[in-house]
């Protein structure tokens, strides 16, 4: 029996693919080939990725460097607007500071507090959501009792919280200084829950399946198989969430900034731009708001197009169903 | 003419790696009060092929030709409304998952008189009392407190039996049972099958049977349809094809049950696995699994692997093999030669 | 809970069954199986069973009753089926004896030690020993390990001073073993047809060599003629390995064909013990011979089963006295009061029913 039974199974071998062809042949791809939105936004996410990155040797000044910066060339419109100056694309804010500039630099500390702040909350939550599941009874009650308390408190409270204690400390020029990790920090403390709640329920329910199991009767220890066995199968619904929370980090720091809690006005983020430009929409400089405000939406919109899609694709239920 | 005809029932799946062929050349025929079996193993598309007969085929699927009758409407090209009026209440179909049927937020008496109520013009006391009576058809121990209760308060076993008594709500002309017992334990399982067989003698409803189970087929069925990759590859009187089958595949079939070989010993394996749909073998599907490829002087037999077999009628059956088609015309040859 | 008061069995009949698990012993036992009992709480924690009931309020506690007192002895080298309908415990049982769930109350020995209040470091010796096949072979290997990496890591984890060599050649003998190409080592489960997987997982179990394999409805997921195919690959490796089987089925010609011994289930208990010639032979426990009848079989007889009334009560509520009285035929006052116990019949047949003991059937 042996014998036929390896036969039959060499005869119905395919060749095995590499790594490239699993790649081609994946849905993936395929559903982003087809899909004309995702591959428009994840160019555009690419792109003012790229131009945040290489701000500094595209932008035509340097926006924190004072002497750079003219006053005399202040609230000057944009290109298309009668009375701009082509020197200013993008025209200049009420400090005299390239708005081109100083979007490209804004753009920058926004991603980077996004990006740093879901780093934090992933670190955070996988591990909790990890150790909640995989391990339930009291550490999973305790754990999850302690997200939804997280939770109870806004992003907004938690950074009044720690701006102020700061402030207080340390006074108001460190917060400046340190305003960037500061802000991962803030912003990755009061999101963790998400990621801790999406991981617990994929854990809790790869946990019940039989290579589980498997691995359990094997005799590996618990380490082993919530990092080897129980993580790497949860790796898809954590992809999926972390578009939106990066999406939702830029937003949370735009609004802190906007709301002065965030970044100082002399280091802008795309949050503080438009903080800064709001002032002056009533004497008819709206394009220092405006602007800023454009590419902040247009950067969270494709990052979101972004996220639907890829839970689209990697929900197995919406496609295979 | 026959109550239900298909004729070259063909449909595909529009996959993304190109067009994949779930049943192709699909022929047979259902006499009103007939009980008819479909035997298949998963992948052989005999689902594929209870759906197709409502045109329930779900995208990417599509019926790419041949034609279903019923009492001489053809049912693929029916407008959907005019289909509605048959489905469910000439034609009603029973699935192995009873929730497929039954709205978890709806008592069982809301969904039948809801169902009655939409192919018929009837008070919701004379559809209760219909309700009523269909369960006591069914054998539901206090039927009136189920007509109250929800789908979550009964046992899977109850719920098949909920299920029938709705299939035969409308006094259908057919019911279509996909794998009715297959998520049933083995005592259920037999009493909702002699269940099933009762009441479709009784009213003289004929019943499609899909099961890859063929002990409920040999004992349920008079005629029944082998499929291996989304062919038939046998079909005839079910005792005829039990007792002594013809087709390579359904014999290694019959002969892997265990009840078939001695206990302790090798049973009768087929080797390999059937091919996916969308990657078949050249000629026969089933030769690269077939022992009978070759001739008695070693030679393979170059039909079987160049050549898609057609049908030849052996007894009262149809079997779709090279061999077999040989074998006759040898034994046609001899008896000339005489 | 009351239900679980009545259920602790008569002392005096007590006697005869430990003889008789004596005469087993003869062929070495090698996993014992001692009054296991195994509750599910369904009331979740302190907080959610609280109630208020009559002005008071009071903590409720509902339990599964998923095995309740069940005694086995398995010898080596025999394959001891369990066979039950769904909710029966039989998994439960399997799950027990591996070490995945761990016993309300009870006892296991294997090969002579308790192993049922072991740490898992303690465990692990016996790990080596036991292994365990699973019903769904889609569900069974890791999606992100390929099939080396699947079946290198049980060698690893038992064999540490293995080197690197050792780990392949061993990998690569039971593939061949049970008849998998060695080249599919890079490949991801996913890749193959539930047979095939279930080869996989036969030999990843394999690997480490061991004595005693529990396999819980091995081939119940698997199609007709892919059955078969692995019915016969753990009948060869039981052969050529001196295996000892623990085969958890509800497939009664699969049974007969494998078993060398069989344990009928029944709501948590069992109800018949025999060898699988004699139980087929004779059933003597009215559900078995239910369950016997009940096999869909190729001959033109049309149905002929025997009809249970009702269906099995849950587990929840156990029905006092024997737990098949509210079905069966033969029921009368004693069945609805007494719990039967397992006793040895002239034949070596152990049956746990008052009709059999009597001799009203």
């Amino acid at each position: 029996m042996t014998d036929s039974t390896q036969t039959s199974a060499t005869a119905t071998a395919p060749p095995l693919p590499s790594r490239w062809e699993r790649f081609r042949d994946s849905y993936l791809l395929y559903s982003f080939k087809r899909d004309i939105i995702a591959q428009l936004s994840l160019l555009t996410f690419i792109a003012l990725v790229a131009i945040a990155v290489l701000a500094p040797w595209l932008s035509p000044m340097n926006p924190y460097d004072l002497a750079q910066i003219n006053i005399l060339a202040s609230e000057l419109p944009p290109f298309w607007v009668d009375g701009s100056d082509p020197a200013y694309l993008l025209g200049t804010d009420a400090q005299g500071r390239d708005m081109l500039s100083t979007i490209l630099y804004g753009a920058r500390v926004s991603l980077i507090i996004g990006f740093g702040a879901v780093a934090l909350q992933a670190i955070i939550g996988v591990s909790f959501g990890l150790l909640a599941g995989y391990l339930g009874g009291r550490v999973d009650a305790f754990l999850m009792r302690l997200a939804d308390i997280q939770l109870s408190f806004s992003t907004l409270m938690v950074a009044i919280i720690v701006g102020a204690l700061v402030k207080a400390i340390f006074g108001g020029a460190m917060f400046s200084t340190y305003a960037v990790p500061l802000l991962v920090v803030i912003i990755g403390l009061a999101e963790w829950p998400q990621y801790a709640r999406t991981v617990r329920a994929s854990v809790l329910a790869e946990r019940g399946k039989e290579y589980v199991d498997a691995a359990r009767v094997m005799g590996l220890r618990s380490k082993r198989i919530m990092f080897r066995h129980v993580l790497p199968n949860t790796l898809s619904p954590i992809f999926v969430i972390s578009t939106v929370q990066i999406a939702n980090a830029i937003i949370s720091e735009a609004a802190l900034s906007f709301l002065g809690l965030g970044m100082p006005e002399t280091h802008p983020s795309l949050g503080s731009l438009i903080k800064a430009g709001f002032d002056y929409i009533q004497s008819g400089s709206w394009w220092i708001t405006l602007i800023p405000g454009a590419v902040l939406v247009v950067l969270v919109l494709s990052i979101n197009l972004l996220g639907d899609w890829l839970r689209d694709v990697m929900n197995p239920r919406l496609y295979k169903g | 003419m026959a109550l239900l005809e298909v004729n070259q029932l063909d449909v595909r799946f529009a996959l993304r790696k190109g067009e994949v062929r779930a049943l192709r050349d699909i022929n047979f025929t259902l006499e009103r009060g007939e009980r008819l079996g479909i035997v298949g193993e998963s992948g052989a598309g005999k689902s594929v092929a209870a759906f197709a007969l409502l045109n329930l085929i779900a995208k990417p699927g599509f019926i790419a030709g041949g034609e279903v009758n019923f009492e001489g409407q053809t049912l693929n090209t029916m407008s959907e409304r005019r289909l509605r009026k048959v489905r469910g209440n000439r034609i009603s179909m029973i699935f192995q998952d009873p929730m497929m049927t039954l709205n978890p937020v709806l008592s069982i008496g809301e969904q039948m008189v809801e169902s009655l109520k939409a192919h018929r013009r009837i008070s919701t006391k004379r559809a209760r009392a219909i309700a009523l009576d269909k369960l006591q058809q069914v054998q539901i121990p206090s039927p009136e407190t189920r007509l109250d209760q929800y789908p979550h308060e009964l046992s899977g076993g109850m719920r098949q039996r909920i299920i029938i008594a709705i299939a035969l709500l409308l006094d259908p002309d057919i019911i279509i049972a996909d794998e009715p017992t297959t998520a049933l334990d083995v005592t259920i399982q037999a009493e909702i099958m002699a269940l099933l067989l009762n009441l479709c003698e009784q009213h003289n409803v004929g019943l499609i049977l899909i099961t890859h189970d063929l002990g409920v087929v040999s004992q349920v069925t008079q005629r029944m349809l082998v499929m291996y990759a989304g062919r038939v590859i046998e079909q005839g009187p079910t005792r005829e094809i039990i007792n002594d089958p013809q087709h390579p595949y359904t014999q290694g079939l019959i002969n892997a049950l265990p009840q078939m070989a001695t206990p302790g010993e090798q049973l009768n394996q087929i080797r390999g696995s059937m091919p996916s749909l969308s990657n078949l073998p050249g000629g026969c599907a089933f030769h690269p699994r077939c022992d009978f490829i070759k001739r008695a002087d070693g030679q393979t037999r170059p039909a079987c692997v160049e050549q898609v077999p057609g049908f030849v009628t052996s007894g009262n059956c149809q079997v779709a093999c090279h061999m077999v088609a040989e074998m006759q015309e040898d034994r046609r040859l001899k008896e000339e030669g005489q | 809970m009351s239900a679980t008061a009545t259920r602790i069995p008569v002392t005096e009949t007590r006697g005869d069954q430990t003889d008789a698990a004596d005469k087993a012993q003869d062929a070495e036992t090698l996993l014992e199986i001692h009054d296991l009992e195994k509750r599910f709480s369904l009331s979740g924690d302190f907080l959610d069973q609280l109630r208020f009931k009559g002005g008071k309020l009071v903590r409720k506690q509902e339990h599964v009753h998923a095995i309740n007192g069940v005694n086995l002895n398995i010898n080596r080298s025999e394959a001891l089926c369990v066979v039950g309908e769904s909710g029966c415990g039989k998994s439960t049982v399997a799950r027990t004896v591996m070490g995945l769930l761990s016993p309300s109350a009870g006892e296991i020995h294997y090969d002579g030690t308790r192993i049922d209040n072991l740490s898992s470091r303690q465990l692990l010796p016996f790990r080596k020993r036991m292994q365990m096949i699973f019903q769904n072979p889609y569900a069974s290997l890791n999606p992100r390990m390929t099939i080396q990496q699947t079946l290198e890591e049980p060698l690893r984890l038992h064999h540490p001073d293995w080197n690197r060599q050792q780990v392949v050649e061993q990998v690569e003998q039971v593939m061949a073993s049970v008849g998998i190409d060695p080249d599919w080592g890079k490949r991801f489960g996913h890749e193959f047809s539930g047979g095939q997987r279930q080869r996989i997982a036969i030999a990843r179990a394999l690997a480490v060599d061991p004595e005693f394999i529990v396999a819980d409805e091995p081939i119940s997921a698997l199609d007709v003629s892919i059955q078969a195919q692995v019915l016969n690959l753990l009948m060869d490796a039981r052969r050529e390995r001196n295996l000892t089987y623990l085969f958890i089925t509800h497939d009664l010609a699969v049974v007969e064909h494998f078993g060398t011994r069989v344990a009928v289930m029944y709501l948590g208990t069992v109800c018949e013990i025999a060898d699988t010639a004699t139980l087929f032979a004779k059933p003597r426990h009215p559900y078995t011979q239910a369950l016997l009848s009940a096999i869909p079989r190729l001959e033109d007889d049309g149905p002929q089963h025997i009809r249970l009334e009702g269906e099995v009560p849950t587990p929840v509520n156990l029905p006092s006295g024997c737990v098949f009285h509210g079905r069966c035929p033969y029921a009368n006052a004693r069945c609805k009061q007494e719990v039967p116990v397992l006793q040895t019949q002239d034949d070596g047949v152990r049956v746990a029913c008052h009709a059999v003991e009597e001799g009203r059937l």
